[in-house]
């Protein structure tokens, strides 16, 4: 068990809460100035139309995929700029738990690497819209 | 439909954005500060008051969760008080019950939703007005906790105090109905994950809420996909939304020390209530 040990002291659970900390503030600030931007420039160029939220049509086709929304942002497109931060912010949570499964396989703990697989799993499963809208 | 602000018309999508921003500011700060949480009221108040149709509302609603709770679980995991272990293995339970919700959100009518909506924010107006008592102990932890490590210790004035975690099969069901209602709903869930966890599982408060805030993201991130392949997450919306929830909510966490909030507390469960009667009245009379 010394190899685990040693694992276990350079990997403790402390070191790994403030990274897992840390990736949570980088992640939320992140995705908070890119939507933002994106909001500033939406506001610059539709701010005097009217709104239209009260009835649903759903967002066009090209801000429903994390591959279009790259597209579009890249372009410049401001609503798709807010959709890639909106995007960036429900991925945090899932590096989160991709940084944990990191910290489980270096600290050797097989019960966790499997638990967190699974909730990793899940979490790609559903961004990359595996199941039926 | 017929709403609050229709005086105000046509509105432009640039007064609609500030409005959208003060409200959601409000209902964070205002869940900050009673401990609520925020995310519970966003719904109703962008479709009660702003006309916006439940679908947006409740793609909103979740982008704002995870921000604040992202946002406060960085802060808290850093402190100690997370236990990252209890966390890990229930998010298998509530990012299952998520996608389970998000994908029953697309099968059943918004009149149903509404009518789940509202009972959820009675009982979490009751939850508020009627505190858990706190049970830890330090010995018979479940056979289970103990094989999965889940028994910790966490920071107190007289030093570190271990605990020993009870009920782990129970609590893991209990936090399948909360992912369920996290993904159909769009909000974190926190009254029933902090019932599961104190009252269940026997942990400390500060490590139920701060675990239940950790988790909450996550369990947000397994059913937000789904609604943004949907077309739910209105860009124009869930921005102002979730910026002023965010900046609500650590402004709330920055006054909390030292405020006295049980008034405040008892007028957040009675705009709750009456949020939840206006709920019910909708989604049964068909009018969401």
């Amino acid at each position: 068990m010394t190899t685990n040990a040693e694992a276990r002291e350079r990997w403790s659970d402390d070191e790994v809460d403030q990274l897992l900390g840390n990736l949570l503030r980088i992640g939320v600030t992140v995705a908070t100035i890119v939507a933002a931007i994106g909001g500033v420039l939406y506001l610059a160029q539709h701010g005097t139309e009217p709104m239209g939220h009260r009835v649903f049509h759903g967002e066009p086709p090209e801000l429903r995929h994390v591959g279009s929304i790259v597209r579009g942002a890249s372009g410049l497109h401001a609503d798709a700029i807010v959709q890639l931060g909106l995007v960036l912010l429900i991925a945090t949570p899932i590096a989160r738990v991709a940084l944990s499964l990191v910290a489980f396989i270096l600290q050797r703990d097989r019960v966790y690497i499997v638990v967190t697989s699974i909730v990793l799993a899940i979490l790609l499963f559903s961004l990359t819209g595996g199941v039926p809208g | 439909m017929a709403c609050v602000l229709d005086s105000i018309h046509p509105m432009s999508v640039l007064l609609f954005t500030i409005l959208v921003s003060a409200g959601s500011f409000s209902a964070g700060l205002l869940g900050a500060l009673t401990g609520l949480g925020g995310g519970i009221v966003i719904v109703p108040m962008l479709t009660l008051l702003f006309g916006v149709d439940l679908r947006y509302a409740i793609g909103a609603s979740l982008v704002s969760v995870i921000a604040t709770s992202s946002g406060a679980a960085a802060a808290y995991v850093k402190e100690g008080y997370t236990n990252v272990r209890v966390g890990m293995l229930l998010e298998i339970a509530t990012t299952v019950g998520a996608l389970g919700g998000a994908f029953l959100a697309g099968r059943i009518g918004t009149g149903a939703i509404a009518v789940v909506f509202g009972l959820v924010l009675l009982y979490s107006a009751y939850r508020s007005a009627k505190p858990l008592a706190e049970h830890v102990s330090t010995d018979n932890a479940h056979p289970l906790a103990k094989r999965l490590r889940l028994n910790s210790t966490y920071p107190t004035p007289d030093g570190l105090q271990p605990y020993a975690v009870q009920a782990v099969p129970a609590g893991f069901g209990l936090m399948f109905l909360a992912g369920i209602l996290s993904g159909l709903l769009g909000i974190g869930s926190g009254a029933l994950k902090v019932l599961a966890m104190d009252q269940m599982m026997h942990l400390p408060f500060k490590v139920s809420t701060t675990t239940s805030n950790f988790m909450i993201g996550v369990t947000a991130a397994a059913s937000a996909g789904i609604y943004l392949a949907r077309g739910q997450i209105d860009p124009t919306l869930a921005l102002p939304v979730m910026l002023g929830v965010l900046a609500g909510a650590l402004t709330g966490a920055r006054v909390l020390a030292g405020a006295n909030t049980r008034v405040l507390r008892r007028i957040f469960a009675a705009v709750v209530v009456v949020l939840a009667l206006e709920m019910l009245y909708k989604g049964i009379q068909g009018g969401m």
